[in-house]
């Protein structure tokens, strides 16, 4: 069971007191969108074997959403990070570089 | 015999006499005893009977690895099957009785398996039960099912209670050996907050049972005899404030991240005191230091399963720690030099050890070789067994020479045979997350390799084994490996260790061990069939052998074909030969066949413990209403809805459910109805933005709404899909009241959060689930509004409050409350906000004043049966999370002027727009029955499988009593264009319904009933 | 009957702890940007305590200031005085983005005092109670079994519970059995 720590209030807990919630930096495609990107938008997901970026919500503690940068296959946590962002902060992506050297994910590496 | 030694038992106090009972036999143990050295003591050899032949079963353990004695524990509400003997803690009144046999323990039918086992190998059932095919379900499995299994389930509830324990900790050692003992002494010394957990009852481990007998003073630590050190280390450790040390705590399963189950066993050994019988700590730990031991490996030879044949360490186990001699002379069979230990231990209490059987030969003899030679044990080098004699218990062992076939060479009398192949380490909670393990040469053993461990949440290693659970099995090395691991664990959660040496160890070196996996080497396949792996299952060398033969050559395979290593003990003796026996067949290096996966628990822990708490009444939460201790006393027959309890009508007197309802359905259209709508979700939005937010949420246009109206929405999800549905009302310029389903309230509360927090964070808008904060009740029929007005002094008349509106009143002496003029049911309604604090109080109000109009409260399905009458949808009925709006011809609620909503664009898809969906209609049976729910209405032709084709089905279907007939909802293709005509609903029994496509408006199309 | 009721009215179990519903008490989501100081202002005056930090909770008599969010708090005062509060408080952020919210009647209160406190909460919650990890002044939001709840431990060493009204009766069994005499843990004491 892991363990995260909600950037938004500062809580370090168990995955019970947080709820997963898919992939994270997803644009929104609405009307007059094409078909095939408003397919891409709901439909195609990264499904990554390594570094990965979740949402995840803090919805047994300060209910607030945010982001968590992980491996899917050891299931380290690189950091987690506000979800008002397109993107992984420098930060979170120079952490993911130190351990997974030449990582990439969607258009971010 | 076994019995009980005049002296000696050092974890007894012989001042206390314990009475139990087995198979209604009585006995009687000292306090201290396990069940299983209570047991010896009374010559209890037999115990119970194997899983498939009903072999007779002793114990052959003396720990956690045991898997033979187990039986059945307790009576009525206490009784629990599959309890192991030497893990229970003997205590006065225990009462216990065997499994696995018919009629009795020592005459049992099914023991004719055993002489049929030719016939019955690895594999047999996949083989001989496979047909002809419909045999398997009502011949093979009934009958399979009642003769395997041990022990029985219990009938009665449990009656203890059981609980959960969060805890956090920077060092977690398990075992309380001495390689935990100065694991923990180390990391807490530099500061760490350590726990320290023992599966048993006492601290210390084998290592004073050990030492006891070998010659004095040859083996000590820091100059004191192992029972001292002990003693002081312990002294040592109580006297840190930081070290916390449990006894009967179990480490039973290491998990991601560093949690840990500790399965704390409470009151086990006292069931008469208060509290709860076991504790499941749900452990965070920043390190987790294994010192789980080594477990002692049988030798796999002919008859190696007959009561009285145990491994050499347990028959040591029991003459020092309980003062129980298995036998009265027995022999020892050994590839090591551990064994001698208790060759010599026997030899010091009077007992006859015959001869010393080792399968190795040595250039010399070892310093335990030359003390057990010193005290006129008889050693035969490169000797073993070729097989053992008895049936119930043992009377002798064949002596062959290792090396041959098995050729008898000479019969010795005994009722004992302690037999060791080597020791491995329990790497058990080690392999849990996923730490690697390393084959040892030397000692024939799987041990961790330290390089590789369960990572953490920062990806650094979590897990640290200690002692001979890393692989070292002498005492200075355990002792040694132990103080470095809990100085690197300490160190790793930031303390800083000592300086401090680890104790010095004065030991004996040991002779090299020889890896033995069968005796003889050469043995026949009759001895191979009589040389048992797995005891409780019942495998034999000569079956891992057929199922490599058989092509299951994957250690998982063959496990799941033997069934080795599967029984409750999961194989903690047999898995190392086990699958040392199929790398051989198979031709190939242990390590390279590798091990099957250790998973949780380490041994089986009750499934009461995992519950926790959550039974009886903290089963789960169940939602109440500050209304529902009236529907409680007033007949409420209660249906879930989530988590809340809804009345889904009110029995009176001898009324069936149809009854009730036809009465409350009748007396609402009639005169006045009351429901209790509290569950409804209520949700504050307030904000600049709040209108432009709804907007896109809701497929209406919300923000035109003006302060003190209401509008009916639906909710769609960005599939397009329909995923609630309620009445917003406008409060003021800035804040809109959003009602969603009782099932909606704190998911849609969440998705409005999600989308504010996650897409449109720069807008000014914030909610509050309000939903609880308010006694919602609904007044409905044509005396609603004459009964209102004898509580509020507000003008609630049609003009000053009319259809779709809301006004703040107050009701009664001075209860705040808010009435939205809404209607769900067709008929004149208001829907009543009060403060949570005074539901109950307005509640019983309206029944007052509504008496005289027979006032009657009305449940979920009047309100359902209502709405179906009307025509209005219900979320969950009409949808599925398949159907959009437009399914249910309610374009009139989709705005065509905004540019955007959720959903909109899905909406859009070719499939969404596709003219030959299903879409909702009225259905009226033609002879007035009512349709079942579900059913599905058949069209011409057939599928690609054969099935008819289908054009619709039931979404709502019930008896009106309004219209005295079945009326129903259902989506159908083309549904609206085919008004009037009659389609087929077949039933299960294959008879068809005919129903006529309606209106799915029954009832006062006009709407003149509500809107007056 | 006439008068605000909570939902178990007071009810009370003596275990290792005791347990005790605390009966109605005034509560107001505050929702707004806890930077500004006009709305520290306008909650300050409404509790008279200080204004809590991230997860802190400051108490003045009856009356607290807990933070539940970056961009929410909760205010404790007497229950006949919420509405008052809340027209104060719209007052004084007339204008502002920001919403003032009476909860009272949405919760419920217990209060868990006696020496056990922190193994009867640690039971519950998997929240490390012990006496240097959580201190008097945390806040802790979590979940409590299977829903959610808030607390805190007073300087006194009584904690104070709040969770949703409807499952009052779940949370007050869940303390009751946790409480109950006999299965003290020994470790949090």
């Amino acid at each position: 069971m892991l363990i995260l720590t909600c950037p938004c209030c500062g809580v370090t807990g168990e995955e019970t007191e947080f709820h997963a919630g898919g992939e994270a930096h997803i644009k929104r495609f609405g009307p007059g969108s094409s078909e095939d990107e408003f397919h891409g938008y709901l439909f195609t997901k990264e499904n990554a074997k390594g570094v990965h970026f979740e949402r995840w919500r803090h919805n047994n503690g300060c209910g607030k959403w945010f982001h968590a940068a992980r491996c899917t296959v050891t299931l380290e946590v690189f950091g987690t990070y506000s979800a008002q962002t397109y993107e992984p902060p420098q930060e979170i992506k120079d952490k993911i570089s130190a351990k997974r050297p030449g990582w990439s994910w969607r258009e971010f590496a | 015999m076994s019995t009980r030694l005049a002296t000696g038992g050092r974890l007894l106090n012989k001042d206390r006499a314990y009475q139990f009972t087995f198979n209604g036999k009585r006995l009687s143990g000292y306090e201290g005893d396990t069940l299983a050295s209570a047991l010896l003591a009374n010559d209890q050899m037999l115990i119970g009977r194997s899983f498939k032949y009903h072999r007779p079963r002793g114990v052959v353990a003396s720990g956690a690895e045991e898997p033979n004695g187990i039986v059945g524990l307790g009576e009525g509400a206490k009784f629990e099957p599959n309890q192991r003997v030497t893990t229970t803690e003997l205590f006065d009144g225990l009462t216990c009785a065997s499994q696995n046999h018919w009629p009795s323990l020592e005459f049992d039918v099914g023991a004719i398996n055993t002489k049929l086992s030719r016939f019955l190998p690895a594999g047999f059932y996949y083989k001989t039960f496979i047909s002809p095919r419909p045999f398997w379900k009502h011949v093979y499995e009934p009958i399979i099912r009642k003769s395997a299994g041990l022990g029985k389930a219990p009938k009665d509830r449990d009656q203890d209670t059981y609980e959960h324990f969060y805890a956090f900790f920077d060092v977690v050692v398990i075992g309380g050996g001495v390689a935990g003992l100065q694991a923990a002494l180390a990391a807490g010394q530099a500061g760490a907050k350590v726990l320290l957990m023992e599966q048993t009852a006492h601290w210390g481990g084998r290592a004073v049972v050990d030492c006891h007998g070998v010659n004095e003073g040859e083996e000590n630590v820091n100059g004191t005899p192992v029972d001292k050190f002990v003693d002081e280390i312990v002294a040592e450790l109580e006297k840190l404030d930081n070290v916390t040390m449990r006894t009967r705590m179990m480490g039973a399963g290491v998990y991601d991240h560093g949690y840990l189950i500790g399965y704390e066993r409470v009151t086990d050994h006292q069931p008469e005191l208060d509290g709860p019988r076991h504790r499941l700590w749900r452990i965070r730990a920043g390190q987790i230091v294994t010192a789980t031991g080594a477990i002692e490996r049988p030798l796999s030879f002919a008859g190696n399963d007959i009561p009285g044949v145990l491994l050499a360490s347990a028959i040591r186990d029991y003459a020092v720690n309980y003062g129980v001699s298995v036998g009265d002379r027995t022999v020892v069979v050994t590839n090591n030099d551990d064994a001698y230990r208790t060759a010599i231990t026997l030899k010091s209490l009077g007992l006859d050890v015959p001869v010393i059987l080792d399968a190795r030969v040595l250039p010399e003899d070892s310093a335990l070789m030359a003390q057990a030679k010193a005290l006129g044990i008889r050693v035969m080098m490169g000797h073993g067994v070729a097989a053992v004699k008895g049936g119930k218990r043992v009377t002798g062992v064949e002596v062959c020479s290792q090396a041959g076939e098995g050729a008898v060479l000479e019969t010795i009398d005994c009722d004992a045979v302690a037999m060791s192949g080597g020791w491995s380490p329990v790497v058990h909670l080690w392999s849990h997350c996923g730490g690697k393990l390393l084959w040892n040469n030397d000692f024939a053993m799987f041990q961790p390799d330290v390089d590789n461990p369960p990572r953490g949440a920062d990806g650094e290693g979590f897990v640290i084994p200690a002692g001979s659970a890393n692989g070292a099995l002498d005492l200075s090395g355990i002792l040694a490996d132990a103080d470095a691991a809990g100085k690197a664990a300490a160190k790793a959660t930031g303390h800083k260790p000592g300086k401090g040496k680890a104790p010095s160890v004065q030991g004996i070196t040991e002779a090299p061990m020889a890896a033995v996996w069968l005796m003889p080497q050469g043995a026949g396949v009759k001895k191979r069939m009589k040389a048992w792996l797995d005891y409780q299952n019942d495998v034999k060398v000569s079956d891992v052998q057929l199922a490599a033969r058989e092509g299951f050559e994957s250690v998982e395979h063959a496990k799941r074909y033997t069934t080795l290593g599967m029984a409750t003990d999961q194989g903690k003796l047999s898995n190392i030969n086990g699958l040392a026996i199929l790398s051989d067949a198979l031709n190939q290096p242990i390590p390279q066949t590798g091990t099957t996966t250790f998973r949780p628990p380490y041994t089986p822990i009750s499934l009461s413990a995992i519950a926790g708490e959550a039974r009886d009444e903290r089963f789960q939460p169940i939602r109440k209403t500050p209304i529902h201790a009236w529907h409680e006393e007033n007949g409420a027959f209660f249906e879930p809805v989530g988590q809340w309890r809804r009345p889904y009508c009110y029995h009176k007197p001898g009324e069936s459910n149809h009854d009730a309802v036809k009465r409350e359905i009748n007396q609402t259209r009639e005169s006045l109805g009351l429901l209790d709508a509290s569950t409804l979700g209520k949700i504050i939005v307030k904000g600049p933005d709040a209108g432009k937010f709804l907007d896109m949420l809701y497929t209406n246009m919300m923000s035109t709404l003006k302060p003190g109206r209401c509008r009916y929405g639906l909710m769609c999800n960005e599939n397009g899909f329909l995923m609630d549905d309620g009445v917003v009302a406008r409060i003021d310029e800035d804040t809109f009241l959003c009602h969603t389903t009782t099932g909606g309230a704190e998911s849609i509360h969440g998705h409005m959060e999600e989308w504010l927090q996650t897409e449109w964070w720069d807008w000014k808008v914030y909610t509050a689930n309000v939903t609880e904060q308010y006694a919602q009740i609904a007044v409905v029929g044509p005396k609603a509004r004459k009964t209102l007005e004898k509580l509020t002094d507000a003008d609630i008349s049609a003009d000053a409050l009319p259809f779709m509106a809301w006004a703040d009143i107050t009701i009664g002496d001075g209860i705040p409350a808010r009435a939205y003029r809404i209607s769900f049911s067709g008929e004149l309604s208001y829907e009543i906000a009060v403060p949570a604090s005074r539901g109950r109080e307005f509640w019983d109000l309206l029944l007052a004043v509504g008496a005289e109009d027979g006032i009657t409260p009305y449940g979920t399905e009047g309100l359902h049966v209502m709405r179906a009458e009307k025509g209005f949808i219900m979320i969950g009925d009409e949808t599925d999370g398949t159907v959009i709006p437009q399914d249910l011809n309610m374009q009139w609620a989709i705005s065509k002027k905004k540019d955007d909503y959720l959903g909109k664009r899905a909406q859009e898809r070719s499939h969404m727009a596709d003219p030959n969906r299903w879409k909702l209609v009225g259905l009226e049976t033609v002879d007035g029955s009512v349709l079942p729910d579900g059913a599905y209405c058949v069209g011409e032709g057939t599928n690609e499988n054969g099935q008819k084709n289908v054009q619709g089905r039931v979404t709502s279907t019930y008896y009106s009593p309004t219209l005295d007939k079945g009326i129903a909802m259902g989506l159908v293709h083309n549904g609206p264009d085919r008004m009037g005509e009659v389609i087929d609903f077949p039933k299960v029994d294959g008879a068809v319904v005919k129903a006529k496509i309606v209106d799915p408006i029954f009832y006062d199309k006009d709407g003149e009933k509500q809107n007056v | 009957m006439s008068n605000p009721v909570s939902a178990l009215q007071g009810a009370s179990f003596d275990g290792f702890a005791k347990v005790e519903e605390a009966g109605l008490c005034g509560m107001i989501t505050l929702r707004g940007d806890l930077a500004s100081a006009k709305v520290k202002k306008a909650v300050v005056n409404a509790t008279g305590t200080e204004m809590p930090g991230q997860r802190e909770v400051k108490v003045a008599g009856e009356n607290a200031l807990a933070w539940m969010s970056p961009d929410e708090l909760l205010a404790l005062v007497p229950y006949g005085e919420v509405t008052d509060k809340i027209a104060a408080i719209d007052k004084a952020l007339a204008g502002q983005h920001y919403l003032a919210v009476n909860v009272s009647d949405a919760r419920a209160v217990f209060r868990v005092s006696g020496t056990g406190v922190r193994e009867v909460i640690a039971k519950l919650s998997p929240v490390d109670l012990s006496a240097d990890a959580f201190t008097p002044g945390m806040i802790r939001r979590t979940r409590m079994a299977q829903v959610p709840a808030a607390f805190w431990i007073g300087e006194d060493g009584s904690a104070t519970v709040i969770c949703f009204r409807s499952v009052a009766e779940y949370v007050f069994n869940l303390l009751k059995g946790a409480a109950a005499p006999g299965s003290e843990v020994g470790l949090l004491g």
